[in-house]
């Protein structure tokens, strides 16, 4: 059997044939571009005149003093273009896009931050672009939706299966099938049919490359740990890329734990005990899904981690110990997220909230002289809506009323 | 007989055959039951039953919404293996399985072909399933003479026809076009011209399928392909006009 594309027994391409030569042609653009020294560079140099990289480490010192134990220090990926460490991803596949002389891209979303990275790019280097989004996620993601569209993208809300990222996916390849000739599709994570995690998880590794010289810096020593969220699993692959050459240095993915892991109401398939391998949206991975195989409706505040599956690369390292796996519930989430609003002046993401609850449950355990880093993926202020509601804030939704008032009089 | 030369005797005494689809559980099995019975009396040649999956990639809206509803109804693998054997006793042409791959992944590869053998299935069509992925799949097929259907799309090169040929077995689907299932094909010169490097890249028996809908898609794969597949317009006709409309428009197809 033709291992390409695996990573430990997961992984693969499970595509149909339509898409064959389209993949063999992604695979030769990759595999020349990451070759080709000068293609790093001119991605480095479009990241830091374009987006803002590299990205500051910053010290969270009225955080740590809280929790009394390590110094945290948080990787800055929300203060890229676009507020997320998608950009890293989406601007690397755009110039492969301009390689391969493709006119259009397509892009799922769940969140929306891919979606308007994606949007981004295409507005940058004169693509069209269509967004796959499950309608789900439009309603709990509006302000994305409003960017994309004025972006110049097509919004195309997905209404089939769950409605959120993976029928998202599901959509974007059925465009895929018909339009490959002109259309690259930038899959947004480090998932999907090889040679999607290992290219995606190439572009975010600039993450830890930067993280390591600069915890050196900062800190003169390595992190003792290293904390991300995990929905498909970019930014953390991002950042732990960094770092896995290092066995001293424990790397800790932290997944969706909705409602609670007891309520079925999660997206940790790695954290918790209802997820089993499966191959479905083109690879092999830990899927939560029924005995038969049919994939279960998953749950998470966060949009961009309410997903079936993770990545192949991230699957392999946790079955070999490399990388260890939390839940973080929904409730626990906005905590920390209020906590490092508080302390730090920091609006991180509701995704990347996940792993500050973590790394606030263990930062008590370590000392002052030892450091971790929470890889904030994304910034918090697009989730406005989710989190205003969330603290049932009254006077945003005397704000809100008062706004439907005003429409809807005139 | 296996599977490729029982097409080649059917194919002797008629100028094309016909193999239709349906997916199982949707809208019920007692309205797959109708019209499989009114397909097989029109003289279909072929069946295709599809176990619903709840991420089928390669369809288009309306079998995904069948997919959706018949797991939505509770249908289960082991309810469409148990109507599967009911109607491989019951009817004398060639029944298959098409669904995903996670369906025979998650029973356990081995196990589900053992089964199908068991119940009298004939091949399978499996749209995510590429020979580079198939290998456990492909290995244990063939000795349980089970045809492990290859697919063939306008965008594979004569190679790679050829290296596809190589694993199948029963026949080859010709995807007509790019796509997703349930919407219109031109059959325009390229159409002809990817039809003749289907045949010169394999003597297994051709079937074209996507977009095949009425009496004049079928007459103009007449002479050109061994079979037509019938897919989404029968789903399309039983949900707009019931099951009993099945039987005459089947008749009507050649």
């Amino acid at each position: 059997m033709n291992k390409l594309g695996y990573f430990g027994q997961w992984g693969g391409a499970y595509i149909p044939e339509v898409l064959y030569e389209t993949f063999r042609e992604l695979r030769e653009v990759y595999a020349k571009a990451k070759a080709d020294p000068a293609f790093w560079q001119e991605y480095l140099t479009l990241m830091g005149s374009y987006s803002c990289r590299p990205t500051p480490l910053t010290h969270a010192d009225n955080l740590s003093r809280h929790f009394g134990g390590a110094q945290i220090f948080i990787k800055r990926e929300d203060l890229n273009h676009t507020g997320a460490h998608k950009a890293n991803n989406v601007m690397g596949q755009g110039l492969l896009v301009k390689r391969m002389g493709k006119t259009r891209v397509i892009a799922e979303t769940g969140a929306g931050q891919h979606g308007v990275a994606c949007a981004t790019m295409a507005a940058k280097f004169g693509f069209a672009c269509t967004i796959y989004m499950g309608e789900e996620d439009v309603h709990r993601q509006r302000p994305n939706v409003f960017w994309m569209e004025k972006l110049g993208a097509t919004v195309v809300p997905v209404t089939t299966g769950s409605r959120t990222l993976k029928d998202a996916i599901n959509e974007a390849f059925r465009d895929w099938v018909s339009n490959m000739d002109t259309t690259h599709y930038v899959m947004g994570t480090v998932c999907g049919p090889h040679p999607f995690p290992e290219m995606v998880a190439w572009f975010q590794s600039i993450i830890g490359q930067e993280a390591r010289k600069q915890i050196l810096a900062a800190h003169g020593k390595l992190p003792a740990r290293v904390y991300a969220c995990v929905g498909g699993g970019s930014n953390a692959m991002g950042i732990f890329q960094g770092f896995l050459g290092d066995p001293e240095v424990d790397l800790i993915g932290v997944e969706a734990g909705g409602k609670g892991i007891d309520t079925g109401q999660h997206a940790a398939r790695l954290a918790s005990q209802d997820a089993s391998p499966g191959v479905a949206q083109g690879y092999k991975t830990m899927f939560l899904q029924d005995s038969d195989g049919q994939m279960r409706d998953t749950h998470s505040v966060a949009a961009g981690l309410d997903y079936i599956g993770v990545s192949p690369l991230l699957t392999d390292l946790w079955e070999k110990g490399r990388v260890r796996f939390a839940a973080a519930t929904d409730q626990e989430v906005m905590a920390a997220l209020d906590l490092t609003i508080k302390k730090e002046g920091i609006i991180p993401a509701l995704e990347s909230s996940h792993a500050f609850v973590q790394a606030f449950k263990e930062a008590g355990e370590l000392n002052g002289g030892q450091a971790i880093i929470i890889n904030q993926s994304g910034r918090g202020d697009k989730d406005i809506f989710t989190i205003a509601h969330a603290f049932n804030d009254p006077s945003w939704k005397d704000f809100i009323r008062k706004k439907g008032e005003e429409y809807a009089t005139r | 007989m296996q599977l490729a030369d029982q097409l080649r005797q059917a194919r002797s005494k008629k100028e094309i055959l016909l193999m239709t689809h349906l997916v199982l559980g949707y809208p019920s099995f007692a309205v797959n039951r109708e019209v499989i019975r009114q397909m097989v009396a029109n003289g279909v040649d072929v069946i295709e039953l599809q176990i619903p999956f709840s991420e089928p990639m390669a369809d288009g809206p309306m079998i995904i919404k069948a997919n959706q509803e018949a797991i939505a109804n509770g249908t289960k693998v082991a309810d469409c293996l148990a109507f599967a054997a009911e109607m491989a006793a019951q009817y004398d042409i060639p029944f298959l399985f098409m669904t995903y791959y996670n369906i025979l992944f998650k029973y356990g590869v081995e196990d589900f072909l053992r089964k199908a053998k068991e119940i009298g299935i004939r091949g399978f069509i499996i749209p995510d399933l590429p020979p580079e992925e198939g290998g456990e799949y492909l290995r244990l097929a063939k000795p349980l003479d089970l045809a492990p259907i290859q697919i063939f799309a306008p965008t594979s090169t004569e190679e790679r026809m050829r290296t596809l040929a190589k694993h199948g077995a029963g026949f080859i689907y010709c995807v007509a076009r790019r796509g997703v299932t349930g919407s219109k094909t031109e059959f325009d010169a390229s159409f002809d011209a990817y039809l003749a490097r289907c045949r010169k890249a394999t003597d297994l028996p051709l079937a074209v399928g996507f977009g095949i809908s009425n009496r004049a898609d079928v007459q103009i794969l007449t002479g050109k392909a061994d079979l037509a597949v019938i897919g989404t317009a029968t789903i399309r006709l039983v949900e707009e006009k019931g099951p009993e409309a099945v039987g005459s428009f089947i008749a009507g197809l050649r």
